[in-house]
């Protein structure tokens, strides 16, 4: 299933579509944004001021002080005590345990004269630099992979900033009123609108939480990406622990599949995929049983994932300029490279037809359009020839008050809410010149799809955004959950009455496909020249 | 069984051809896999050209053409074995006994013997193949240089290939037993077969190779005790004489490196190959199979979905069928428009009728079976309470609140592992732990002796009061389901618990019983008491852990199915549904859904039911059968909280009981 479709990243944009430069300019410093009502962003002094509903979400603060972060290494601890010289032979057994075949040879190699002979020492020297020289092409091929874990998942992770940022993941609930909030300090907190009990989950295992996320369907699970494993927490929601052990998590791991970086369940239920920029296979769930299969493409690794609303496709990006868009019914794939730089991250329209995604080095938003449903043709993602550049994202200065203000720059994550009616997008900054900001766009998908401006989303002063999310099931219009890098986590509620466009798709059951089939036909303007290469 | 001595059309039809395209791939996989072999058996580092060439040369003799011709002999044997002994539902021992028992059937002994040639062909073929000092199993004798061509002498590297090829080919069916290797499993996800295939090889490659290399040191163990007496046997029949240098008996024999490889080599070479064909079998068996769901014509309605779905025999259709209807309610809306169609003359919705009737009384079918197992298990462990309670209390005195520790004993109450391995794992019941495990203590094999003490010193043996109790004890055998269950012995474990729990109120049913059959009781008794004190019987007999629970689901693959199918029909009638055909039988699919809900619930209140079998990652066994519980316990909820989720606060319109609304509201909360 191999489709020659490059994306042309030099393409000249159309003037037409949706920039930075319409939008209202951004609040200046001491304004924080709290929500939109008639159309437009409503500001005010103090996350307070805004009116209350029937249940709040709770506008909770983690001080970066408060936690501490346990980055402890298994071997950091070896500093620790005093050195011992065990024979040889039981330091390469440690070796071995601990660190595998290099270990092992590492210490066959820097062991003293005398001890084992000669040409062992050699031996070994000469196998690890041979080993050395294989994994630097390796490296040189995916340079991901020299990276280390903690890098490496602050490299792909959702959240910006991830390694020095309070709050490390967020997640909603897809049917009830209850978050999960993942901390520095590798402890995993769980809030509910219905009671004052928030069960703290923490366990040996769950370091390095690069994302969270609750099982549709169910009551209780919520799966963790950790460093080393996948963990999935069966919270009891009557139970009355605020500290469930740690015999309530299954632990899912497989050999060379860590750390990892993102996993998406199935809307369905049904299975959990995992994906680690390590291995290059994803791993399908089956979390009940434990037991996974592996999707295996050549490449280096799958850096993240997301899953169509509707369950009929999954966006795959990897770690270099491919993505691929696999379709859910036969798990066949179709390969999407980009020339410019990986994808970072990506969104689905809530009836699944269609796919918003950004590239690496780019300062664009790209839309995919997949006309037919893939339940009919079998094995087959069906998707249109060439993404189309729907936004334009490049670097505005608008005048302030408080003088020049420039925003824009690379999209970190996408966020779409459930009635795809607003898109929110956080932008990568250039932390003292550019901050990070959020910009959020009114989506209209017919009679052309496109994205208008709304405004941007402004914190207390001082704070940058790192991490956005929907709730799954606001009833009056969407809510947009911001963690800030000060460790708050406010709401931000966009009140509108849905224009009885796209509504999500029940149970698996994917709603007619929308007429708008290609890019080019029907008075849709093109939004991209033709393909260069 | 995918049997094909039955004659069902779908065995002719389907069964067959997929199996015998399976065996077809398998037989073109062959020449590849050989000449991989022939070269890496001719492995020399030193001189790369030499070893590229010679292997070049022999492919194409004809040594290596007419063995995999032979070899094809074996692969099609082979495969018509899996294809007569697979099976959708895996069968469960539930004691050691059983599993004894499973290896001395007749059919197992039939397929034990048969790889055990099919093993020696292969391994002939390899020595054929690799040449050399493996070629014959005669040669003349050479003494000192010169030939003497009147006496033949046995090659004995020869016959260690031979003798090699036959242990492996015994050792693979054994093995197939134990980790239940014929049972096929459906995946999860649906994938292309060559994907599958190409997912699946590395694993198989790699597991063949490691478990190659065990099968080499228990059969060098083997033949280095034993090995002398087939030669011994061979060189009578054949008239041969046995003066080879070295004797591979022998240490110095076994430690000749090249002939390990060899050997290495060739148990890989056919386990890849054996597992292979296993492999492309069931890729093939559980592909995808799409019935229509009705038929204009009506010599074709056998082949009808609801047709087939009824059906019982043979069960490798009514899974299929199964997996069919949850792939086409999640993802062909004309199909489902076809379900839930009317029928022409008459306007009677028969297919959704048929789907949904055959559902629903497969969930009951499991609801009641759940339900007896439990009724079965909460009578037989009346003493539970008593014994956890002294349990927990004495463990946790010691390692107050940790769970896990206070499981193991209450576990140990029910299930009755014996009091030895318990005390081994539970710290402070310590009285007697040095006799118990190795002198035959009669009492303390049976209670732990926190039990002794609660219940005084008493001898809870006495046949006085298993007599008393046995019609209770008898009355309960049927009921266990587990392969067992008419033997006599298989209860024997449980007796004296049963009984002590019994003691302060005695039936009265024992007056029923007339007194000849109160007599053949009391001896049945004094018999089982008396086997029950002898440790290797009690080995024999006792439960495995886990074991009736995964008997009990053994075959649940099909409940999920139908659970998934079932509830992805309703939810997709909100919107498709135009006739309101699944309205009518709406409430009773919730009442049936909850009603396994709560049998599933109290399933896994019991210990033992709620712990996972270890996991492992590298081996060839598909451990899917044990897990079955889970998945059918995830898949229930999923199923309604599905409906709950699209129907909403219609649900408040369907009848059903007060328990069942109460159970509802309570997942439409998301509070299960």
């Amino acid at each position: 299933m191999f489709r020659n479709n490059a994306l042309n990243l030099r393409c000249v944009c159309s003037p037409a579509m949706c920039s930075l430069a319409l939008f209202p300019p951004p609040l200046p410093d001491g304004q924080v944004t709290l929500c939109e009502s008639n159309n437009e962003l409503i500001s005010g002094a103090s996350l307070d001021s805004a009116q209350k509903q029937e249940w709040d979400p709770p506008c909770l603060l983690f001080p970066r002080d408060a936690l501490k972060s346990h980055s402890r290494l298994e071997s950091s601890s070896r500093a620790a005590f005093l050195q011992h010289r065990d024979t040889l032979w039981m330091r390469s057994a440690g070796a071995w345990r601990d660190a595998g075949l290099c270990g092992l040879l590492n210490e066959i190699a820097s062991s003293s004269e005398g001890e084992i002979p000669r040409w062992l020492t050699v031996g070994a020297r000469f196998t690890l630099a041979l080993l050395r020289w294989a994994s630097s092409f390796h490296g040189y091929l995916f340079p991901h992979l020299t990276l280390s874990n903690e890098d490496m998942v602050a490299e792909f992770s959702q959240v910006l900033d991830w390694s020095d940022c309070a709050v490390r993941g967020f997640a909603w609930h897809p049917h009830t009123d209850r978050f999960a909030v993942a901390l520095l300090d590798d402890s995993i907190r769980v809030y509910n609108a219905k009671s004052s009990i928030t069960p703290t989950l923490k366990h040996r295992l769950q370091q390095g939480v690069a994302a969270l996320q609750w099982k549709p369907l169910c009551a209780s699970a919520l799966a963790v990406a950790c460093r080393s494993s996948v963990l999935v927490w069966h919270v009891d929601p009557t139970s009355l622990s605020t500290r469930p052990s740690s015999g309530c998590a299954q632990v899912l791991s497989h050999p060379g599949h860590a750390p990892v970086t993102s996993i998406a369940w199935s809307p369905s239920g049904s299975v959990l995929i995992s994906a680690s920029p390590v291995d290059t296979s994803m791993m399908v769930w089956d979390v009940a049983a434990e037991s996974c299969v592996p999707l295996q493409r050549v490449g280096g690794g799958v850096s993240f994932l997301a899953w169509a609303p509707d369950g009929s496709r999954m966006l795959a990006a990897t770690p270099s300029p491919l993505f691929r868009v696999w379709e859910t019914r036969m798990w066949t794939c179709e390969r999407w490279p980009c020339l410019k730089g990986r994808c970072q991250t990506g969104c689905w329209s809530p009836d699944g037809t269609r796919l918003l995604f950004s590239v690496q080095g780019e300062t664009v938003i790209y839309a995919l359009t997949f006309p037919d449903a893939p339940g009919e043709s079998q094995g087959r993602c069906g998707g249109s020839q060439a993404a189309a550049v729907v936004a334009d994202l490049s670097e505005t200065s608008f005048s302030g008050p408080q003088g020049e203000l420039r925003v824009g720059g690379e999209v970190h994550s996408l966020a779409w809410d459930p009635r795809g009616e607003r898109l929110a997008v956080l932008l990568q900054g250039d932390p003292p010149a550019r901050p990070a900001v959020i910009a959020v766009f009114k989506t209209r998908s017919s009679p052309i799809f496109e994205l208008l401006p709304c405004g941007f989303v402004k914190g207390e002063a001082g704070a940058e955004p790192r991490l956005i999310q929907f709730h799954p099931h606001f009833s009056s219009g969407a809510l947009l959950t911001v963690c800030w890098s000060n460790g708050r986590i406010s709401h931000v509620p966009f009140y509108f009455v849905s224009s009885g466009g796209v509504r999500p798709g029940r149970g698996g059951s994917p709603p007619a496909p929308l007429s708008l089939g290609g890019t080019v036909d029907d008075g849709e303007r093109r939004l991209y020249s033709e393909l260069c290469s | 069984m995918l049997s094909c001595r039955q004659n069902h059309w779908f065995i002719r039809k389907v069964i067959w051809w997929r199996a015998a395209a399976s065996i077809a791939w398998s037989v073109l996989l062959l020449p590849v896999t050989t000449a991989l072999f022939v070269v890496l058996s001719r492995a020399s580092l030193f001189h790369p050209i030499q070893w590229i060439s010679e292997s070049l040369s022999l492919l194409c003799g004809s040594y290596v053409i007419f063995s995999v011709l032979v070899l094809t002999g074996v692969i099609l044997v082979v495969g018509f074995f899996n294809l007569e002994y697979c099976s959708v539902v895996p069968s469960i021992p539930c004691t050691k006994i059983a599993l004894l028992g499973k290896f001395l059937r007749p059919y197992q002994f039939v397929h034990s013997v048969v790889h055990c040639i099919m093993g020696m062909v292969v391994a002939w073929c390899a020595a054929v193949m690799i040449g050399g000092r493996y070629s014959f199993l005669a040669s003349p004798c050479t003494e000192e240089g010169r030939a003497t061509t009147h006496q033949m002498c046995l090659n004995e590297h020869h016959f260690f290939f031979l003798m090699a090829g036959a242990f492996i080919g015994f050792s693979y069916s054994l093995l197939g037993v134990v980790i239940n290797m014929d049972y096929v499993s459906f995946h999860t996800i649906q994938q292309f077969k060559y994907l599958r295939f190409k997912g699946a090889l590395p694993l198989v490659v790699k597991c063949s190779a490691v478990q190659s290399l065990y099968y080499l040191r228990n059969y060098c163990i083997a033949y280095f005790f034993l090995g002398y007496m087939p030669r011994l046997w061979i060189c009578t029949a054949m008239n041969l004489k046995n003066s080879s240098p070295i004797a591979l008996d022998t240490v110095s024999g076994l430690l000749d490196f090249s002939l390990l490889y060899h050997l290495w080599i060739t148990g890989t070479f056919l386990l890849v190959t054996w597992h292979n064909t296993m492999l492309l079998f069931k890729i093939y068996i559980t592909e995808m199979c799409s019935f229509p769901v009705q038929s204009s014509f009506s010599e074709e309605a056998f082949q009808c979905l609801p047709t087939v779905l009824t059906g019982k025999q043979p069960i490798v259709l009514k899974f299929l069928a199964l997996q069919d209807l949850s792939f086409l309610s999640q993802y062909s809306p004309s199909r489902r428009q076809e379900v839930f169609s009317l029928s022409q003359p008459g306007g009677h919705p028969h297919n959704w009728s048929a789907i949904c009737k055959e559902c629903l009384s497969m969930i009951s079918d499991l609801t009641q079976r759940l339900t007896a197992y439990h009724e079965v298990v909460a009578s037989n462990g009346r003493a539970k309470p008593l014994s956890a309670s002294s349990d927990q209390k004495s463990s946790t005195s010691e390692s107050s609140g940790m769970e896990e520790m206070a499981k193991i004993p209450r576990v140990s109450a029910v299930f009755q592992i014996p009091a030895s391995v318990f005390q081994g794992s539970s710290v402070s019941s310590l009285h007697g732990y040095q006799t118990a495990p190795f002198t035959p203590e009669p009492d303390s094999l049976f209670t732990s002796p926190v039990m002794k003490h609660s219940m005084g010193v008493q001898r809870p043996f006495s046949p006085r009061y298993d007599s008393v109790q046995s019609p209770h004890v008898t009355r309960r055998g049927p009921k266990l389901w587990t392969s067992f269950t008419e033997s006599p012995l298989n209860g024997s474990p449980q007796t004296p618990q049963a009984s002590r729990a019994h003691v302060p109120n005695p039936p009265s049913t024992t007056h029923t019983s007339g007194f000849l059959s109160q007599w053949v009781h009391n001896r049945h008794e004094q018999v089982r008491n008396f086997l029950a004190k002898r440790v290797l019987i009690m080995y024999l007999f006792n439960k495995l852990p886990e074991a009736s629970s995964q008997a009990l689901f053994a075959d649940t693959q099909a409940h999920i199915w139908a659970l998934e199918g079932l509830s992805h029909l309703v939810v997709a009638s909100y919107t498709e549904d135009r006739f309101g055909v699944v309205q009518t039988t709406f409430s009773s699919i919730l009442s049936s859904m909850l009603n396994l809900q709560e049998a599933v619930d109290k399933h896994f209140k019991l210990p033992h039911a709620s712990s996972k079998p270890a996991w492992s990652s590298y081996s060839l066994e598909d451990t899917t059968y044990k897990t079955l519980r889970f998945a059918l316990r995830a898949a229930l909820k999923t199923a309604i909280y599905r409906i709950t989720s699209t129907f909403g606060q219609h649900l408040h319109a369907v009848p059903m009981s007060a328990e069942h609304r109460k159970r509802i509201q309570q997942f439409m909360e998301y509070k299960e």
